[in-house]
């Protein structure tokens, strides 16, 4: 690729997405007693769009299917599953054969967890995977550059998982990320039980790889972790995304914020007024013909409790209600 | 009534100790916050005031007493991760009725609704789960609640609502409370004092 080439792609990237996700649908079909089977709904019609340099944040509670939108995204989802809706990648449509082609070159997992790393295998090893002898000594290169970046030592690369720490596994999994040729980046969960020293330096991370320019989609369920970072935060409830916020309309009492779940959540934190509001989030076998919010909504009207709302742009972002206009 | 941990020092190794000569004091109707970078032992120091852990030194005790290793334990301990805590294979309400028969009104004050009672652990969410385990812990003969990350895992509005819920019911109770954290607000919303570890083999 040539130098101008790269700027117009560059330039495209910023207005156009570079992985954009419509209509998502995702139910898996289970059996219930017997031979009787059933079908759990966990992702309705989501839509969102990750843009290159920009960290987008994507918010629930645990256990909400958050983490199956990453699997559906890399195409590692259960044979079980039933998936609708259309995703594209740079253009073009991305199907399971272009996940699988693209999947830890173009689009890479950070896993959550420590245990990931193969436990019988050197680090550098993991790192630099598979290479063709041809390649093998730009690779090492290009990882012995990273690891200096990262602040790993030469001697890493020989040791196995279990003689790093927490700290450092991390940093290997980061410097997987960024060797490959990757451009989007899904971060799965990367910040629970951390402490303020280690949260801090793991966001570090991320604003890295989006001033590199990757798009960076962090699924997360802290809040407060995505604002110190990120440019959008994407609010994930009961399967779907009800809005999606820039940064900075999280301030004072919510009222930037479009939705009242969002307002609610802003509200909830300790450092607001931790201020709860009624209800629990639908269960994933019940069936909604409404707004998912709806028994929880405090501008409800009937409408709301008989057509799913659509996403549309509101004020600079997107929301799912049909009270704002 | 009050909780007593008096010189506690445990270590895996005798030459790595976690704690050294830790003392800690918690009161009846007390909310009490612990905060402490990672590996600084808060866990480890839950599960020895819980009786988790006996290879200790030192002594834990309630109004002078040692608790006794039989029968119901006053100080009870809610973990991070609820689905570690519950049976898998059993139901909810046979989950439930573990520690003791759980009274109506602090069914409804955790807001678990009757039709969670016959479904099975995985599907229930974790904030759901957790209010299980809080309402089988805070049985009449419960007088500390160790609360080690108890909501770390769950949305903000599940957070204000366990722990409003909580701190209702410790009240009604006069249940003493360690809450156990690394959000720092929360700690603050929370805590009438707050207590801080560091890492022994840090410095």
């Amino acid at each position: 690729m040539t130098d101008t080439s790269q700027i117009t792609n560059k330039k495209m990237e910023e207005s156009e997405a570079l992985l954009k996700v419509q209509d998502l649908s995702l139910s898996f079909i289970q059996y219930a007693s017997g031979l009787r089977q059933t079908e759990l709904k966990v992702i309705s019609n989501l839509s969102m769009e990750a843009h290159s340099g920009e960290i987008l944040a994507i918010v629930g509670s645990s256990g909400s299917g958050k983490s199956l939108l990453a699997h559906a995204i890399l195409g590692i989802l259960p044979s079980n599953a039933n998936l609708s809706g259309s995703m594209e990648y740079n253009g073009n449509d991305l199907t399971q054969k272009k996940k699988e082609e693209l999947r830890g070159k173009e689009i890479v997992l950070i896993p959550q967890s420590t245990t990931y790393l193969d436990p019988l295998m050197r680090i550098s090893s993991q790192v630099t995977g598979n290479a063709n002898k041809k390649d093998a000594d730009s690779r090492k290169k290009l990882q012995r550059e990273i690891f200096r970046r990262y602040d790993l030592k030469l001697e890493v690369e020989r040791m196995f998982p279990h003689e790093l720490s927490g700290g450092m596994i991390r940093r290997v999994l980061v410097s997987t990320a960024v060797m490959s040729s990757s451009k989007v980046v899904i971060a799965d969960e990367p910040t629970p039980g951390l402490d303020e020293k280690n949260l801090k330096e793991t966001l570090g991370y991320f604003k890295d790889m989006a001033d590199r320019g990757y798009a960076v989609i962090l699924i997360t369920h802290d809040i407060e972790a995505a604002l110190r970072i990120s440019d959008k935060i994407a609010i994930f409830y009961a399967g779907t995304i009800l809005e999606i916020a820039r940064t900075e309309d999280f301030t004072g009492e919510g009222e930037k914020l479009r939705h009242q779940y969002t307002k609610a959540l802003w509200n909830a934190l300790p450092q607001n007024k931790f201020q709860a509001i009624k209800g629990h989030q639908p269960m994933q076998d019940e069936v909604l013909d409404g707004c998912f919010f709806y028994e929880r909504c405090s501008t409800r009207n009937e409408a709301c409790s008989k057509c799913i709302p659509q996403l549309k742009t509101f004020n600079g972002g997107m929301v799912r209600c049909n009270n704002v206009s | 009534m009050y909780l007593k941990g008096k010189n506690i020092s445990f270590g895996y190794k005798e030459s790595n100790l976690i704690l050294e000569d830790v003392d800690i004091f918690l009161g009846s109707g007390e909310v009490l916050g612990l905060v402490g970078d990672s590996g600084s032992g808060k866990s480890t120091l839950c599960r020895i005031l819980a009786g988790y852990e006996r290879n200790y030194k030192g002594n834990v005790t309630i109004d002078g007493n040692k608790i006794p290793s039989n029968g119901y334990n006053p100080v009870q301990l809610i973990f991070q991760h609820p689905e570690k805590a519950v049976n898998p294979k059993w139901k909810m309400k046979d989950i439930l009725k573990e520690g003791h028969d759980v009274p109506q009104d602090i069914l409804e004050a955790f807001g678990i609704k009757g039709n969670w009672l016959n479904r099975w652990p995985n599907e229930l969410s974790g904030g759901e789960l957790q209010r299980f385990a809080l309402a089988r812990a805070l049985g009449p003969e419960t007088k500390f609640l160790i609360a080690d990350e108890i909501t770390t895992m769950v949305d903000a509005i599940t957070q204000a609502q366990i722990w409003e819920s909580i701190l209702g019911i410790v009240d009604d109770l006069n249940v003493g409370v360690l809450v156990v954290s690394h959000d720092k607000s929360l700690i603050n919303r929370l805590c009438h004092d707050v207590m801080y570890m560091s890492d022994l083999n840090d410095s």
